[in-house]
């Protein structure tokens, strides 16, 4: 199950810096975790087959002859299974071995066992019939895996291409971290090229570039194979010659003081600032529609990165707040409204809907706010759920519509200057911009003052935070309503930009994408939650907007429970983590290294020097 | 007794204690004042109380109102069964197994697909008895299979680190199982085959259906099977051990994960358990099946007191009863309509209001020592 994802980046270049260690005998291998790894990626590659993610995913072309999306999520599992069977657990004192041919032999050995568990699909597939129960078991897909041929074919060569593809991973760990890191930037470029590619294609329409695009992707869709293996050269040189100069600089922005870094900071700021405003100019719907769901994500993202990621409070029902925000902006601006309508200007709801929410988040806030942390999970999906079925009621269809919810809603419009409604997304987007820029700065500049100092605290430990003064129960609350107030953002503009509102937007479900975009961004790391916006609901899609990868709507749940399982798993504090957080998940690991370097007493120092600065 | 929230003792009473006294209160009211006005409106359907508040209110009569009744020990029964999985994991690990309701969803699948199965080879008619046992097996068997493996993937690594993460994977691991159900089994909802006339039919014995007699009898019996199996059993006195402190049980010599494997194995065969009832009680699943019918059954177990066997049983029924009896009783003499749209919020609100005015629920906690604060 979780071995359908890449292999975890910590693991990059695992044998490199040892070059007296010894080689291992070809045959030398660790049989049972080789075939149990080879079992379970076995399960996994059945798993992925009967999900239909192959043959529906077939039509969507990576590589234009040679590589279907469909036929791609059939070699993920044997390549990460070659790839992890040779990784190494470093242990103090034990001889470490240099990695060679036997890195390559068992890698190919798990992979053939990975793609034998096709085999036994195959063989399954062309004597019984289950499709009674398994929807999916049909004979597209024994087409499909036997590439239109017999059975056996089938059968040979799934345990061929498992080894050949499970040797390729094995191959990787056996080479030098530079050229490793070469080879990983050039599949990357492929992949990137070819998932990218509505969004490529639309911007180069605008730029009048077309010509680039008619070169790189062929007519259906799909990176040409000679500009893949030109990309792909391309990318190799660039890797060589960049070498580890982006590390550098990298490092050299953090190790900055004071004035230089602010300024470094800005600059760095400013420049994506004027992308984000230049870059939709030339895109189409198709990408500003996309820019704006993402934006729209990231604003809610925000939203409960103050509750979740600084507070420390896991809110499963903010969707409530993102319902009671769209639906309040709903009732206050459109004419069809049912029971009350005053029709107010956008701006001036949105007022009225802050305070709503606000006071809603009060309400929701105040009774959980004592509980234990679980408990408030539960009980706040709860009320995420209350708040759905009463507008779904009938009781209170006078006022919001029922099921039928409210529809025509005005566009956004903004001092009379301009309306933003869904029919033009560039706009949409310049307004959710807007408000992403207001709760970035807003949480940017809590996370560094009292409050937000308070609500770390009580995030790691609350028992002592109230020792130290906090009053616990009203920064919580306080937490509470910064959060509802920027989903109620989010929620306005939601409804401006769909035109209507129905309970049946507001499921349990959005809760959970938002954590997940939160938690795999990194809890209460800003850049870390808007990366996992853009990753997660750029490419995957929302739960009901279309991503770049807009054949995956079927599956992208699925992806996003397998994906928070692993994240938790390997690593939960996110793809870029806020450096406090991480410190507090790794507490333990870190006070072991420490131990073992013979500095446990300098540890408890550590903390304090890489405090932010008071504001 | 252990205080889930309010404030310490000695601290100052701040904005948030009245307003939680507030809610008490008004809590506590708005059941009065609505059971007052159902039995007015029984008493007399043309009292002007019921007239203000809702004019279309026309009150149960006793048929109904038993109706309501015995469905609601059905359902609670089902809940109270799943209720020991949350139960028993929180009792021993201290966090909530989210995906526990998906787990219950497994089995009514499971259910499903054996009896449809069954019934296509003609045993379903033949035997009804006799399958309905195999299929209680097969699911118990597959439900146990996954609670296990789910625990060893994705629990176990987890031991020990903050006691949000677990919670976040079990959410993680919910969402994965639901969503493996549609794309293995496909989105729409399946039915199970017809039952025979003795168990859809109303008895002549209290004129109950079968079906409900049915679901109270195995959860009763199962209940008694657990019951044994915890309190007069090795195994069973390993996991209060482990529940009551796992270190210590360590060093007495207890295998505490294979204790903690036990646990959410027996936690799993009962959801099996209780999926095939509700395949007998709706004879319909669906992908969804697990999620309401999860958090209810969490409900159920705060309310009997986390960690309390009989707790569970007990905060199940009483989830059933309030949910399939509340709306009625309280919401529509209150001048509330469509009422029966609004049970699951009557669940969840049954939650809220027992944390707020008990949060230890009605047999107190059994939590692991370091959960005790």
């Amino acid at each position: 199950m979780t071995a359908t994802l890449p292999p975890e980046t910590g693991a990059v270049g695992g044998p490199d810096g040892m070059p007296l260690a010894p080689s291992r005998p070809v045959l030398a291998q660790d049989w049972r975790r080789l075939v149990r790894m080879g079992a379970v990626g076995a399960v996994a590659q059945i798993f992925i087959a009967l999900s239909n993610m192959p043959v529906r995913l077939d039509e969507r072309v990576v590589v234009k002859p040679v590589l279907s999306l469909g036929y791609l999520t059939l070699l993920i599992v044997p390549f990460a299974a070659g790839y992890r069977v040779g990784h190494q657990i470093k242990r103090e004192g034990m001889p470490q071995y240099a990695a060679g041919a036997h890195e390559v032999a068992g890698g190919a050995a798990c992979g053939a066992l990975v793609g034998g568990g096709l085999s036994l699909l195959a063989v399954l597939l062309a004597n019984f019939d289950l499709r009674e129960p398994l929807v999916n078991w049909s004979p597209m897909l024994a087409e499909l895996l036997a590439f239109g041929n017999a059975t056996w074919f089938a059968v040979v060569i799934w345990l061929l291409i498992g080894a050949a593809i499970g040797a390729v991973g094995g191959i990787l760990r056996t080479l030098g971290p530079r050229t490793s890191r070469a080879v990983v930037t050039m599949a990357l470029a492929v992949a990137g090229a070819a998932v990218l590619e509505p969004l490529v294609v639309d911007l180069a329409e605008g730029m009048r570039l077309e010509a680039l695009t008619d070169r790189l992707y062929a007519r259906r869709g799909g990176v040409n194979w000679t500009s893949a293996l030109g990309l792909a050269a391309a990318s190799g040189v660039l890797a060589v010659l960049a070498r580890g100069r982006v590390r550098q600089a990298r490092d050299h922005i953090a190790s900055l003081e004071g004035a230089r870094r602010n300024r470094a900071n800005l600059g760095l700021i400013l420049l994506t600032g004027a992308a984000l405003i230049i870059l939709p100019l030339f895109a189409g719907k198709l990408t500003n529609e996309l820019l704006a769901n993402v934006g729209l994500f990231v604003l809610l993202a925000l939203g409960l990165n103050v509750v979740v990621g600084l507070a420390g409070i896991l809110d499963l029902g903010y969707v409530a707040f993102f319902a009671v925000g769209s639906y309040s902006a709903a009732v206050l601006t459109a004419a069809t409204s049912p029971r009350i309508n005053p029709e107010m200007p956008w701006l001036v709801a949105l007022i009225v809907v802050v305070i709503i929410t606000g006071l809603v988040g009060l309400f929701i806030g105040a009774p959980v706010i004592r509980m234990r942390g679980d408990y408030l999970a539960i009980v706040t999906l709860g009320f995420g759920e209350i708040i759905r079925l009463i507008f779904l009621s009938d009781w209170l269809s006078g006022w919001f519509g029922g099921s039928q919810g409210i529809t025509k809603i005005p566009g956004a419009g903004i001092f009379g200057l301009t309306s933003v409604a869904g029919t033009d997304p560039r706009r949409v987007f310049y307004l959710v911009l807007a408000f992403c820029a207001i709760a970035i700065y807003v949480s940017w500049r809590l996370e560094r003052s009292r409050l937000g100092r308070a609500w770390m605290a009580v995030r790691e430990d609350e028992t002592v935070a109230e020792a130290m003064g906090i009053n616990t129960v009203n920064v919580k609350l306080l937490a509470f309503v910064v959060g509802a107030i920027l989903g109620s953002f989010s929620g306005a503009i939601f409804s401006a930009k769909v035109g209507s509102v129905f309970p049946n937007s507001f499921l349990i479900l959005v809760s959970i994408v938002i954590l997940v975009v939160v938690i795999f961004g990194g809890m209460g790391s800003i850049v870390g939650v808007i990366a996992g916006s853009a990753v997660l609901i750029g490419v995957l899609g929302g739960p009901k907007q279309p991503g770049l990868l807009a054949e995956f709507s079927e599956f992208k749940l699925l992806i996003y429970g397998a994906l928070l399982i692993w994240m938790m798993l390997a690593r939960p504090e996110g793809l870029i983590p806020s450096v406090r957080r991480s410190r507090e998940l790794h507490q333990e690991e870190m006070a072991q290294d420490a131990w073992l370097r013979g500095q446990v007493e300098d540890d408890d120092s550590d903390g304090g020097t890489h405090a932010a600065p008071a504001t | 007794m252990i205080r889930t929230s309010g404030p310490r003792r000695g601290a100052r009473r701040t904005g948030v204690d009245w307003f939680l006294t507030f809610m008490r209160v008004a809590i506590l009211t708005l059941v009065a004042v609505g059971i007052l006005a159902f039995i007015w409106q029984e008493i007399d359907t043309d009292n002007p109380f019921a007239r203000w508040a809702n004019p279309d209110a026309t009150g149960l009569t006793g048929a109904q109102f038993r109706g309501l009744v015995i469905s609601g020990v059905a359902q609670g029964c089902m809940y109270g069964l799943i209720a020991l999985g949350y139960s028993m994991v929180y009792g021993v690990l201290g966090f909530i197994n989210f995906a526990h309701g998906e787990v219950f969803m497994v089995g009514a699948m499971t259910g499903m697909i054996t009896s449809n199965k069954l019934a296509d080879a003609g045993l379903w008619e033949s035997n009804f008895i006799g399958s309905m046992v195999f299929i209680v097996i097969v699911s118990m068997i597959v439900c146990t299979l996954v609670a296990v493996v789910m625990e060893r993937v994705a629990y176990r690594p987890l031991r020990g680190s903050p006691r949000l993460i677990p919670l976040i994977t079990s959410i993680g691991v919910s969402f994965f199982i639901q969503n493996t159900s549609i794309v293995l089994l496909g989105p729409a909802a399946k039915a199970y085959p017809d039952v025979p006339d003795w168990v859809k039919d109303k008895h002549t014995f209290l004129q109950i259906e079968g079906s409900r007699i049915l679901v109270v009898v195995v959860a009763a019996v199962s209940m008694g099977v657990l019951w044994y199996l915890v309190e007069h059993t090795k195994g069973g006195k390993a996991m209060r051990a482990v529940a009551e402190d796992a270190e210590i049980a360590a060093l007495m010599g207890i295998n505490v994960n294979r204790t903690i494997v036990k646990v959410f194995a027996v936690g799993g065969a009962m959801a099996g358990l209780a999926g095939i009832l509700w395949g007998i009680l709706f004879r319909s699943v669906i992908h969804t099946t697990g999620f309401l019918p999860g958090i209810k059954a969490f409900s159920a177990a705060v309310v009997g007191g986390i960690g309390h066997l009989g707790g569970a049983m007990a905060g199940g029924l009483s989830i059933g009863v309030a949910e399939s009896v509340g709306p009625l009783l309280i919401l529509e003499p209150l001048g509330v309509s469509g009422v029966s749209q609004l049970r699951d919020a009557v669940a969840f609100a049954v939650l809220i209001g027992v944390l707020l005015l008990r949060p230890a629920g009605i047999f107190g906690e059994r939590l692991p020592a370091e959960d005790r604060t």
